[in-house]
């Protein structure tokens, strides 16, 4: 090739053909294309469900009589003087709050352990995976057993120990704790099986967390004086609070709107001790066949979710941004 | 802070480090394969004296990071002790040793503010309130950065986060500060004014300093004294001056200077000379002793100023590939291709042991 016609090849501007530019290039057409099937996917089991929900929640419809006819707000007028729907309300919130409040602080520690540098951590990393991993209807079924009215290893074990079961003993001297017969040990039960059952996951983001921030900040809290609390409150907490809040907010809405514990281990007995908003609302609307008012419960909840997950998304967003 | 330290000696001994050994077990791979541990330092003894600027230097992964971690007790040595005014500290906490620390990544505390990030240390310490804000307001004064004590440290320049870093430090007033890299995080432009600022910062204070840092350069124009470090041993210790004119070994003639001293195999010995000792025999005063070698010039430079002539000596020794740097002051014409008479003087020949490196 002779040098003038270098030259020339170097002055045009090259043109890629028009076809290979075409699809790749057009990032507005692929974002729809890329994001269709999630758009689908909320509107046909998120968006029609709700619209739904909120169809029935003002209709009398029931299992016995599909037809639909609107009747305003009478049904949320019903729940309202049920009793059961309060004692359910109030059930919700003790246990997501205490349920939350355990997993957030057993979390952490786990998180703390799991990164800590020890011989044979990966075990301890496995165990702790482990009830995560489980489907919930096998491991509240084995929880079933575990709390079993006559055959509970537990109170075998209390027993054993001298606990229980003779006068005198500090746990009475009946020979089972019954542990979801008496209202109060069923409503700690269902919230030890769903604090056992979620922690892990919540360990893992808090881990998740905690590993990103650069040891060096640690390393210079340590050269500055701050022993092991200081550095856990003025250092690792507030770096690892953004994740945690979010980890707390899934776990709330989560807990709030899950009743595979209770279904499985009480069905919200004895006397709706454990009976909660979700439970409740499938009692009524599915098992008592009243579709109208098992809506009206399910939804009540609904603008109190709302409000606290936006609340605790734009506190997460001003602490990335401060 | 030194006209606060009343117990000012010049040459009481501040940080001292005798025999320190310390190994890496390398993790579970490396067990695994069968390799032993790093020795990430390898024996090392060191002396500080008070108010002196002592610069720790060499090459990337020989240890320098792992010596002063050692030293501030982020790490237990496997072997040997960690001194600081005269008391054995090793096994002890960072905090129970009066240091103060500045990481190649600063390291501030991205959620509190400069001030809060400044007052930490001395919360840390349970001082009172309006105590510390006295300290604090004086140390970023001495830095010039009281304008941004509102701020975060996300909305600092690289420069700023450093002073902040060092006001954070200060504040403490710790009997030693221990530097790792801290201009590597800057523009090559700002490194050079920050240099600048930092040494004056501690010709202000006074405070005895360790100084990590991988340029010459640097080490060169901080250090009061440069220890310089190869494969964690310390291969000399000396004043800037004494490190480049008589390198201890090999290793710091070849580590030290730019372009580095030439080494000239001569039967069992090593023959070395700095690139600005060759010069054409005309450069030289009739008086001088000199020791006349052919130079076969192969390429020429021209650096701010300077000429670096690269070629073959024959003479010396065998027949080596050497540098030889004319300042501008010196205009003897050279082309490449051509042989020249070029001489070195004899007070300025090295000579080192080929099999050791060592010094003879
Ligand atoms: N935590 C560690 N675990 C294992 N090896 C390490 C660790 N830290 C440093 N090393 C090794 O020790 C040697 C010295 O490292 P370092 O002190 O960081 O060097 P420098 O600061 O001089 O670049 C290197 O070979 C490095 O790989
Ligand atoms: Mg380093």
């Amino acid at each position: 090739m002779s040098a003038v016609r270098e030259a020339e090849v170097a002055r045009t501007p090259v043109r890629l053909p028009a076809a290979r530019r075409r699809f790749a290039d057009r990032e507005g057409t692929l974002a729809w294309l890329f994001l269709m099937p999630s758009v689908v996917y909320i509107l046909v089991l998120v968006g029609v469900p709700f619209v739904l929900a909120i169809g029935f929640a003002l209709s009398d419809v029931t299992a016995g009589d599909p037809s639909y006819d609107y009747v305003g707000l009478r049904n949320f007028r019903r729940i309202f003087d049920d009793p059961v729907f309060w004692r359910s309300l109030g059930n919700t919130f003790i246990f997501t709050g205490v349920s939350m409040v355990l997993i957030v602080v057993l979390g952490k520690v786990l998180a703390n352990i799991m990164i800590a540098n020890f011989k044979g951590k990966w075990i301890v990393r496995f165990l702790v995976l482990l009830p995560w991993t489980t489907p919930v209807t096998l491991s509240s079924i084995a929880w079933l057993w575990m709390l079993d009215s006559i055959y509970s290893p537990i109170d075998w074990v209390l027993r054993q120990v001298g606990l229980l079961g003779k006068p005198g003993d500090l746990l009475g001297s009946g020979s089972n704790m019954y542990w979801l017969g008496e209202p109060g040990l069923a409503m700690a039960s269902v919230i030890t099986v769903h604090v056992w059952r979620l922690t892990p996951l919540a360990a893992v983001i808090m881990m998740a967390g905690l590993m990103a921030i650069p040891r060096d900040l640690e390393e210079a809290a340590r050269v500055d004086g701050a022993g092991y609390w200081r550095r856990m409150f003025e250092v690792t907490i507030p770096l690892v609070l953004p994740v945690a809040a979010v980890a707390a907010l899934f776990g709330t809405i989560f807990t709030f709107t899950d009743m595979a514990v209770v279904d499985v281990l009480t069905n919200g007995g004895p006397n709706n001790a454990t009976q909660v908003l979700t439970s409740w609302a499938f009692f009524r609307g599915i098992d008592g066949g009243d579709v109208g008012q098992g809506a009206a419960i399910a939804l009540f909840l609904f603008p109190i979710l709302l409000a606290a997950a936006i609340a605790i998304l734009r506190a997460v967003r001003r602490m990335e941004v401060g | 802070m030194a006209a606060e330290a009343p117990d000012l000696r010049p040459g009481r001994t501040v940080v001292e480090v005798r025999g320190l050994v310390k190994e890496y077990d390398g993790g579970i791979g490396r067990r695994a394969r069968g390799r032993g541990g790093v020795r990430a330092i390898d024996g090392v003894d060191l002396v500080t004296e008070e108010g002196e600027y002592l610069v720790l230097l060499g090459p990337s992964g020989c240890g320098k990071t792992t010596l002063l971690r050692t030293i501030a007790g982020l790490e237990q040595p496997t072997a040997g002790d960690v001194l600081i005014n005269g008391q054995v500290v090793t096994g002890l906490p960072p905090r129970a040793r009066k240091i103060a620390m500045v990481f190649q990544s600063y390291a501030l505390y991205p959620h509190k503010t400069v001030l809060a990030n400044i007052v930490f240390p001395l919360r840390a310490a349970g001082m009172a309130r309006p105590e510390r804000e006295r300290k604090a307001r004086w140390a970023a004064e001495l830095l010039g950065i009281e304008h941004l004590l509102g701020r975060k440290p996300r909305a600092l320049s690289g420069g700023e986060r450093q002073r902040v870093a060092l006001a954070r430090a200060l504040v403490r007033e710790p009997d030693v500060f221990l530097l790792d890299e801290p201009l590597s995080n800057l523009d090559a432009k700002l490194r050079a004014s920050a240099r600048d600022e930092l040494k004056r910062f501690q010709q202000d204070v006074g405070t005895t300093t360790i100084y990590v840092t991988h340029d010459q350069v640097e080490a060169m124009g901080l250090g009061d004294r440069i220890a310089v470090l190869s494969a964690g041993k310390v291969r000399q210790v000396g004043k800037p001056m004494e490190v480049y004119d008589d390198p201890a070994d090999t290793f710091v003639a070849t580590f030290i200077g730019s372009p580095p001293m030439n080494l000239v195999p001569r039967d069992d010995q090593l023959v070395g000379f700095r690139p600005e000792h060759l010069l054409p025999e005309s450069a030289f005063a009739a008086s001088v002793d000199r020791e006349k070698v052919p130079l076969a010039v192969d390429r020429i430079e021209y650096l701010s100023g300077d000429r670096h002539i690269y070629g073959t000596v024959t003479g010396i020794g065998k027949p080596t590939r050497v540098v030889s740097r004319l300042p501008a002051t010196v205009d003897t014409p050279v082309t490449a291709g051509e042989t020249y008479d070029f001489a070195v003087a004899r007070d300025r020949l090295r000579f080192f042991s080929a099999e050791t490196g060592l010094r003879i």
